[in-house]
């Protein structure tokens, strides 16, 4: 059926007829539902979304989303919704990926979109771990991790996906975990309207492979205390009783604790719009995201910059052209330089 | 043949003579334009209506060392009064612009051919880079030829003398010397080459000029000097009447997706990563956004099949381009789209091989890897350009099964038909296939995975349009409702079914058909860019009076349906491939007919005496 403004969309118009089969408490259900909540407040028709996913747990993503889906082939999904988006500019391409997908065997994609500055909206979930080949260490595990693969603990260093976003030129990075879903659905809204390439890491818990690893952040008191909630033209605050803050020594972030003359005053103020990069990654630096640090774990958007489009640049540049030089498959076919042989078999330059 | 001889006239003026048929090759170190010069040669010749046929021969160094073997770059054109089909076994002409370019080359030449040398380049220091041990202008190894001794060097910089140009430049100048040599030689107009010149160096016309200058002096010393005592004229070809083109099969193939895409209504996607020799595909098509074509040049060649995956799921005409080395890495993505069932072209201009192999030379030994390159069952239709100009027709057909059988299908071209050109007869753009296609738009009783009963295709329903949102994926598909699927009885029944759609394609494409008698002894079988070499050779073959046949196949996956009963009409099938017998391994397979190879993989193409030769051996003359 058309959808028209009149009939405006829910939750339940995303919902696939597809029967969802991660396991059960995985963080991905929570992920799926938050989208299914913020797709239809977005004003975009149904038919226009397509979601483009690779391989692994998370990329099973589009098959539960009803709009137009795209489950590729692992690591590619960032070179496919590419390959939409500069033919199709009307659509709403969103990609959906893992930390093995998007980091490891898919890294030279991801990094390339985010240069570009496609106008795609990249997921990245985030749970440390290979899950569908059932348990290796990934990308992003801890050092020392014991996993099948690594029985005797990892001596591979991780990726900071958000460090490898900001260092690819990406003009949006957030991070927002599976089980803060408000936290989650206004990263989500922002990075829709992003125009440009949205890097989202969503901290997920993969419950049978590599549960609570995010525990220090997610469980009762680590919310609040191991959380650092960015907002831009705000104080870096954080705390039970935000009774903490960051300020910047000019070099480092360092943890201030907020009394005794001290104030949010003293405290960094978040500027996700700086055109220099290197705060955001530094930012991005001072946890490395499981909130077991000194440092708590920043959440929310690092960096949120203008800039033009891969896309639209493409598009322009056809449009243009296409104006400038009209002219016909007849003209193409025939080039510069042609002859032609009359009936007789006399020769003479040029066209007939 | 054999440039005639003929005595001075009175007065020191050149004899006269006309031939029918000339081979050139201009040889020279990679920096001294040696492309260039024998592509002048060649769109000028094309001008007066010769028919004509290039082969150029370069190494994959952009510059190797001055004067060195490994840096000798070449490049040959044939140009006759009549229809040929290849650049000429041996040539007639070598312009050898220093000591390694005579070396590598002067064993092509023919018995009696006219070697001209840039004396300026043959100093000890260059000999000895050429291996040469004693000065071959000076002993008696070049007896057999007829040499013409020229300071290409020093005359060039006498013509520029008023020139304000750094003496570099000037020396760059020199192939147009040669040029203009051969130009008067061959009695051929210098207007076609001053226009291109002071075209493409509209922003320098003191280049512009200089090369005139320089090319109008080398003509000049023909002319007034008794340099030459003949002076040859090849007449204009009776091709069929229209109009023509010189094209290069990399040009053709462009416009050929650009034609496909205009005749079918889709906007063309290119998704390519640079590779020799296709990347002048993503160069020309770059040129022509202004039909709509989008051109993007990927981080690597996985990236540029699935880009163009993603353009055909949205509806656009999805094209990627490489050679060997690339296709491999395009084969998880090809797959992709053998399981998706959405449109894709596939271009290989295949290359020496493997691993990185020989880049600049030409091979025809990526058959088995695009029929058989990619895990588990993976039908994908294969079609093989046979020309330069045939690229053009190829490009069309490649699209019209991807779009009417919903599937990848791979073109495969070479080294040797991307980079050499021939004249084309333009057709006309209404004559062209009428390739338009319908997007499924009806939501009711859609289904990804139904199917038009006759071709098998599943129907092409691009995101955007209501009601018909939809998932696809690698995943094996329910038949109908294309849900994902592990059933056993639902795999086999896709994995027949996706291969049954394949080999419908026989039911519509033409029958293959024989030139020479219907049935006998011998049959010579080719398939891509051996059909120049063949026909020479089979015309040649009737003409000595010899009983062959020959066919040439375009489809090689699925082969046309007559293929069997043909090839068993015949005592014996003379294959000839640039591989160690891939057609033969696959014809053997299907029709349990034995095969004879003629294989040959050193990276340049078969002559026509080469098949003569082995013609003449089965034939029994």
């Amino acid at each position: 059926m058309p959808v028209t403004e009149a009939t405006p969309l829910t939750r339940k118009d995303f919902q696939s007829d597809q029967e969802v089969r991660w396991c059960p408490g995985c963080g991905d259900y929570a992920i799926l539902s938050a989208v299914q909540q913020v797709f239809p407040e977005l004003g975009i028709p149904r038919e226009k979304f397509v979601i483009v996913s690779g391989i692994g747990c998370s990329s099973r993503f589009p098959y539960y989303m009803n709009t137009y889906g795209f489950h590729s082939i692992h690591g590619r999904a960032p070179a496919v919704a590419t390959g939409i988006k500069m033919t199709r500019p009307d659509l709403d391409v969103w990609v959906v990926t893992g930390d093995g997908d998007a980091l490891s065997i898919g890294g030279n994609h991801l990094i390339h979109t985010l240069r570009r500055n496609v106008n795609v909206k990249i997921l990245l979930f985030n749970n440390r771990v290979y899950g569908l080949t059932k348990g290796q260490y990934s990308p992003t595990s801890e050092l020392g991790k014991r996993t099948k693969s690594t029985p005797d603990g990892s001596v591979d260093f991780p990726f900071n996906p958000l460090n490898i976003a900001i260092g690819a030129g990406a003009t949006f990075v957030a991070r927002s975990v599976d089980v803060f879903m408000p936290h989650l659905k206004a990263v989500l809204k922002r990075a829709a309207a992003h125009k440009g390439s949205a890097f989202v890491e969503v901290m997920q818990n993969c419950n049978i492979y590599n549960d609570k690893a995010f525990a220090a952040l997610t469980d009762k008191t680590g919310r609040q205390q191991n959380g650092l909630y960015l907002e831009h033209g705000k104080p870096l605050v954080f705390g039970d009783n935000q009774d903490k803050g960051l300020r910047f020594t000019g070099t480092d972030f360092e943890v201030i604790e907020l009394g005794n003359g001290r104030t949010a005053d003293d405290c960094l103020v978040w500027d996700e719009k700086h055109t220099n990069p290197s705060l955001a990654f530094q930012m991005a630096s001072i946890s490395t995201g499981d909130g077991l640090g000194d440092f708590p774990v920043p959440l929310g958007v690092l960096r949120a910059i203008d800039a033009p489009t891969y896309d639209a640049g493409v598009i322009d540049q056809i449009d243009e052209l296409t104006t400038a030089r009209p002219q016909t498959l007849d003209q193409l076919i025939h080039g510069t330089d042609t002859w032609t042989v009359d009936a007789g078999g006399n020769v003479h330059r040029g066209a007939n | 043949m054999t440039l005639p001889i003929a005595g001075q006239t009175d007065a020191g003026k050149a004899a006269e003579a006309t031939v029918s048929d000339v081979v050139i090759r201009f040889a020279g170190d990679s920096g001294d334009g040696m492309q260039l010069t024998g592509t002048q040669f060649t769109n000028t010749s094309a001008l007066i209506g010769n028919d004509l046929s290039t082969l150029p021969d370069f190494p994959a160094e952009i510059r190797a060392p001055a004067g060195t073997l490994p840096g000798v770059s070449a490049f040959q054109v044939r140009i006759a009064d009549h229809d040929i089909h290849t650049p000429g076994d041996a040539p007639d002409v070598l312009v050898a612009m220093n000591p390694a370019a005579l070396k590598a080359n002067l064993r092509d030449l023919r018995d009696n051919g006219v070697i001209i040398v840039n004396t300026d380049e043959f100093t000890p220091r260059n000999l000895k880079r050429a291996g040469y041990e004693s000065n071959p202008l000076e002993d008696d190894s070049l007896n057999a030829f007829r040499l013409y001794q020229v300071a290409l060097t020093t005359m060039t910089r006498r013509a520029l003398e008023e020139s304000e140009l750094d003496v570099r430049s000037k020396d760059r100048c020199k192939n147009f010397l040669a040029l203009g040599m051969i130009y008067w030689l061959f009695s051929r107009p210098l207007e076609p080459t001053i226009d291109w010149l002071r075209v493409k160096f509209r922003r320098r016309p003191e280049i512009a000029e200089a090369n005139v200058k320089v090319m109008k002096a080398g003509w000049n010393f023909c002319d007034i000097t008794d340099a030459f005592q003949v002076r040859y004229d090849v007449e204009p070809a009776k091709l069929e009447p229209g109009t023509y083109r010189s094209i290069h099969g990399n040009s053709a193939l462009a416009i050929g997706l650009v034609a496909a895409s205009r005749r079918s209504g889709l906007p063309l996607f290119l998704g390519a990563y640079p590779i020799t020799p296709a990347s002048d595909v993503l160069h020309e098509l770059a040129t022509y956004k202004h039909f709509g074509v989008t051109t993007y040049q990927a981080e690597d060649e996985i990236a540029a099949v699935c880009s163009a995956i993603g353009a055909s799921f949205g509806g656009a005409l999805g094209v990627s381009c490489s050679s060997g080395p690339g296709i491999a890495l395009k084969a998880e993505g090809i797959n992709l789209a053998v399981m998706v069932e959405l449109p894709l072209v596939i271009c290989d201009i295949q290359r020496g091989g493997p691993s990185t192999g020989l880049p600049t030379k030409t091979e025809q030994a990526d058959l088995l890897q695009v029929m058989f390159g990619r895990n588990n069952e993976s039908p994908v239709p294969v079609i093989a350009a046979s020309s330069p100009a045939d690229c053009f027709d190829t490009a069309l057909e490649a699209v019209r099964l991807a779009t009417t059988y919903m599937t990848p299908v791979v073109l495969l071209s070479d080294g040797y038909i991307a980079n050499g050109a021939e004249p084309w007869r333009i057709p006309e753009v209404e004559d062209l296939p009428d390739l338009r296609v319908d997007f499924h738009q009806e939501a009711d009783g859609f289904m990804p995975y139904m199917r038009n009963q006759e071709t098998l295709a599943r129907p092409w329903a691009i995101p955007g349009t209501p009601g018909l949102e939809h998932r696809i994926g690698g995943l094996e598909k329910e038949d109908v409702t294309g849900n994902v699927n592990y059933e056993p009885e639902n795999h086999d029944h896709m994995v027949r079914l996706r291969a049954e759609k394949v080999a419908r394609i026989a039911n519509e494409i033409p029958e293959i058909e024989i030139e020479g008698p219907q049935s006998g002894k011998l049959l010579v079988l080719g398939w891509g860019s051996t059909l120049g070499a063949i026909t020479g050779a089979v015309n040649q073959a009737w003409a000595d009076g010899l009983t062959v046949s020959r066919a040439h196949l375009k489809h090689l996956n699925p082969f046309p349906r007559n293929l069997g009963d043909v090839l068993d009409r015949f005592e014996r099938v003379l294959v000839p491939e640039m591989n160690l017998g891939q057609l033969a391994l696959l014809l053997r397979a299907r029709y349990l007919k034995d095969i004879e190879t003629y294989s040959k993989v050193e990276g340049k193409p078969f002559t026509r005496d080469e098949i003569l030769h082995r013609i003449q051996q089965m034939a029994g003359a």
